[in-house]
C-alpha cells in the first residue's frame, strides 16, 4: 500500500540580497503512513516552517518530489490541486494573524466547505455549529469577530477551520508556541482527540522536544534544513544517536529540584544557511567532532543495532547512541 | 476533551466602534450634515424652486443683476434668473460628477491596484509603469483635446449627444481616466501588505481561487484606506469638474454647474460679486466639507483602533 505521504529529496533555497543562496530546506526525505504522527523539531530558522508550507505546496520547492497517496502535488494542475488541498490541512502557528479580522468565525469556518462547494447553506450551518462544538467552543462564537477571543480559542477556530473538509493529514505548524503554558495542553489533548476520532495523520512541528514527545510516533530532528536524526519517539529520547538530538534533549527543564544533570548546550549559534560549514553542518558546535566529521558529510543512515528503523545523519552514531541517557 | 470558554466582554461605557469615534470628531460630523444639506438641496432643487415659486430656466430681462433680497435670496444673474434656486441645480449637476467620477475613478483603481498587489512579479510591474504613465501625463492639453471629442462621431446616439447628460458624462469619464491613479497605487500598497498576512496563506491552503482570495479576503482589509481616499476624492472631482467648466471645457449652457456659473460671473465680478461669491462659496464649502469627512473617517476606520 503506498503511504499516505511520501517526500523526496525535497529542497528550497531561496536567493539572498548579496546575490548568495539560503538552502531552507536541503534534501529531506520521508515517508508517513496513515494515521502517524511525525514530529519535526529543530531550533528557529532551521527549515521546518518551509518544509511545511513546501508539502502544502504554498511554497514551490526548488528540487524534490511531494508524493500524496502517490500523486506528485507539484505536477497536478491548479484546479485539481486546490481540489485536493481538502485532503491536506495547516494550523498555523500565530491565531492572531492566520484569522480573516473581518469575517466572523461562522463565516471562518464555513469557508472550505463553501470553497469546495460542500453542502447547502443550511447544511453548512449545521455543519458549523457541529464543528465549534466539536472543538470546544460556545455555541454563540460563530457570531463574533476573531478579536473578541483569547489566543488559545483562537486556536481552537484554526482547528475547526482546518478539519473542516475530514482532511486526511493535518500539519501541525508550531500549533502551541504562541500560547500560554495553561492553555498549550488543552489544545494538544485536542489535537490528540480529534486524531482519534477522525483517523487524522500529523506533521507535528515544534521547536519544543518536550512537546513533540508527547504527541508523535516518530520524531526527526532538523538542523540546517536537513533531517540529522529520525526515530521512533521512544527510541529518540531514550537512546539518540546524534549529538545534537542529545543536546536538545538535555536541555529539556525537568520539574525536579534535585536535578543536576549536566545540560549539554551545544556552544554558539547555529551557523548561517547561506554558508554551511563542510563536512558534517554539526561539527563546530559538537563535542564529539573530530577529522573526519571536518571532512565528510555523513549520510542519514540506518544505525546499528538500533531499534526499528532508527536513522541518523553522524560518522558515530552507534558510538553516540551507548552513551548513558541524556534524560538521566 | 471540551473546555468551554465564554468569550471576552467588551468593555462597558463610552461609545463604542468607528461610529462612535466619527461622531466625537466633530468638524466630520459638521461636514456630514453639510453635505447632506447640499445633496438635499440639489435633489429637491425642483421643490424648492415650486415652493418659492421661481422658474429656474425663466429669463427676466427686467431683473438683471438684482443683489440679493427678500424676493431672490442669493440675488439674480445677467438674465434675471434667481441664483439660489440655479446653484441647487448646479449642484446637481456638481454632485453628480462628483460621486460618479470619484466612484468610478476608485472602481478601476481598486481592480487595478489589487490586480497589481495581489499577483506581483510581471503582472505589478507592468500595471504599475502603465500607472505610472498615466500620472505622466499633460492633464491640462488633454482635457482639452478630450473635452473637444464630437461624441456623434465616436458612435453614440445623437438623441443621447444632444442632451446635457452628455456634458455630464463625458466629464465624469475625463475625471476617472485621470484619476484612477491614486487608488490604484494606494489600493496596491494596501494588497501588497495584506497578501502576506497568514490568513491569506490560509486561504490558499483551504484550496481558494486568487479570484476569491481577493474579494473575500484582500478586499474587505483595504476599504478603510479606499473609503477615505473615495470620500477624499469625491472634492477633488467637484473641483476639477468647477476648473474645467471654468474654461468652458465642462458642462454647456443651460445645464448649470457651479464652474459654469463661476465662469458666467466672471466679466460682472465688479458689478455683481454675489454671481462669483456664492457658486465660489458652494465649491469651497463642498471640497473643505469631503475633506474633513475624508479625515473624520480616516479616524474612525483606523484599523489599529478597530483591532482594540
Amino acid at each position: 500500500m503506498t503511504p499516505l505521504l511520501e517526500v523526496i529529496g525535497l529542497e528550497r533555497s531561496f536567493p539572498t540580497r548579496e546575490g548568495g543562496r539560503i538552502r531552507a530546506v536541503d534534501g529531506v526525505d520521508f515517508t508517513l503512513s496513515r494515521g502517524e504522527t511525525l514530529g519535526v523539531v529543530g531550533e528557529s530558522g532551521c527549515g521546518k516552517s518551509t518544509l511545511a508550507r513546501l508539502i502544502l505546496q504554498l511554497v514551490p520547492p526548488t528540487a524534490g518530489q511531494v508524493l500524496f497517496e502517490g500523486e506528485d502535488l507539484a505536477r497536478l494542475p491548479a484546479a485539481a490541486l486546490r481540489r485536493r488541498r481538502r485532503d491536506l490541512q495547516i494550523v498555523f502557528q500565530d491565531p492572531f494573524a492566520s484569522l480573516d479580522p473581518r469575517l466572523r468565525i461562522e463565516s471562518i469556518i464555513a469557508e472550505p466547505l463553501i470553497i469546495h462547494g460542500i453542502g447547502t447553506r443550511e447544511e453548512r450551518r449545521r455543519t458549523v455549529a457541529t464543528l465549534l462544538e466539536r472543538v470546544g467552543l460556545p455555541p454563540d462564537a460563530g457570531r463574533r469577530y476573531p478579536h473578541e477571543f483569547s489566543g488559545g480559542q483562537r486556536q481552537r477556530v484554526g482547528i475547526a477551520r482546518a478539519i473542516a473538509l475530514r482532511p486526511k493529514l493535518v500539519i501541525a505548524d508550531e500549533p502551541v508556541s504562541a500560547l500560554d503554558v495553561s492553555i498549550r495542553a488543552q489544545i494538544l489533548n485536542l489535537l490528540a482527540d480529534l486524531k482519534a476520532d477522525l483517523g487524522l495523520s500529523y506533521i507535528f512541528i515544534s521547536h519544543d522536544l518536550s512537546v513533540v514527545e508527547h504527541v508523535s510516533d516518530r520524531v526527526a530532528v532538523m538542523y540546517l534544513g536537513r533531517f540529522v536524526e529520525l526515530a521512533d519517539a521512544q527510541t529518540l529520547y531514550a537512546r539518540p544517536a546524534h549529538p545534537y538530538t542529545r543536546a536538545l534533549i538535555s536541555a529539556i527543564p525537568q520539574p525536579d529540584p534535585s536535578d543536576r544533570r549536566a545540560r549539554l548546550v551545544p556552544p554558539g549559534e547555529p551557523p548561517s544557511p547561506e554558508h554551511p560549514p563542510p563536512g558534517c553542518r554539526f561539527h563546530p558546535r559538537c563535542p564529539h567532532a573530530r577529522d573526519v566529521c571536518r571532512e565528510q558529510t555523513p549520510a542519514l543512515r540506518r544505525v546499528e543495532g538500533g531499534q526499528g528503523t532508527h536513522l541518523a545523519a553522524c560518522h558515530f552514531a552507534e558510538e553516540i547512541a551507548a552513551l548513558p541517557s541524556p534524560t538521566g | 476533551m471540551t473546555v468551554a470558554v465564554a468569550p471576552v466582554p467588551p468593555l462597558p461605557g463610552r461609545p463604542r466602534g468607528a461610529i462612535g469615534r466619527f461622531v466625537r470628531h466633530v468638524p466630520a460630523l459638521v461636514s456630514l450634515i453639510v453635505i447632506l444639506a447640499l445633496v438635499a438641496g440639489a435633489v429637491f432643487a425642483p421643490a424648492v424652486a415650486s415652493l418659492l415659486g421661481i422658474d429656474p430656466l425663466a429669463e427676466d430681462l427686467f431683473n438683471q443683476y438684482q443683489p440679493p433680497s427678500a424676493a431672490h435670496w442669493l440675488g439674480t444673474d445677467a438674465l434675471g434668473r434667481d441664483v439660489l434656486v440655479r446653484l441647487l441645480y448646479a449642484g446637481r449637476v456638481s454632485l453628480l460628477v462628483g460621486f460618479a467620477g470619484a466612484l468610478i475613478a476608485s472602481l478601476i483603481g481598486t481592480l487595478v491596484g489589487i490586480a497589481a498587489g495581489y499577483y506581483g512579479g510581471r503582472v505589478d510591474a507592468v500595471l504599475m509603469r502603465i500607472t505610472d504613465a498615466a500620472i505622466a501625463l499633460p492633464v491640462l492639453p488633454l482635457l482639452i483635446i478630450l473635452a473637444a471629442v464630437d461624441l456623434g462621431k465616436i458612435g453614440l446616439p445623437e438623441s443621447f449627444v444632444r442632451s446635457g447628460q452628455a456634458g455630464v458624462w463625458r466629464i465624469v469619464v475625463i475625471v476617472a481616466l485621470f484619476g484612477w491613479t491614486t487608488a490604484a497605487r494606494l489600493v496596491r500598497a494596501s494588497a501588497l501588505a495584506v497578501r502576506e498576512r497568514e490568513f491569506v496563506r490560509a486561504a490558499r491552503a483551504l484550496g481558494a481561487s486568487d479570484l476569491r482570495i481577493m474579494a473575500t479576503h484582500i478586499l474587505p482589509n483595504i476599504l478603510s484606506p479606499l473609503v477615505v481616499a473615495t470620500t477624499l476624492a469625491v472634492g477633488s472631482v467637484v473641483l476639477v469638474e468647477s476648473v474645467l467648466s471654468y474654461l468652458g471645457l465642462g458642462i454647456n449652457p443651460p445645464t448649470p454647474s457651479w464652474g459654469g456659473m463661476l465662469q458666467n460671473a466672471q466679466q460682472t465680478v465688479s458689478r455683481a460679486p454675489w454671481l462669483a461669491i456664492f457658486p465660489g462659496i458652494a465649491i469651497f464649502a463642498t471640497v473643505l466639507a469631503f475633506n474633513f469627512l475624508g479625515d473624520g473617517l480616516q479616524d474612525a476606520l483606523n484599523p489599529r483602533r478597530t483591532r482594540r
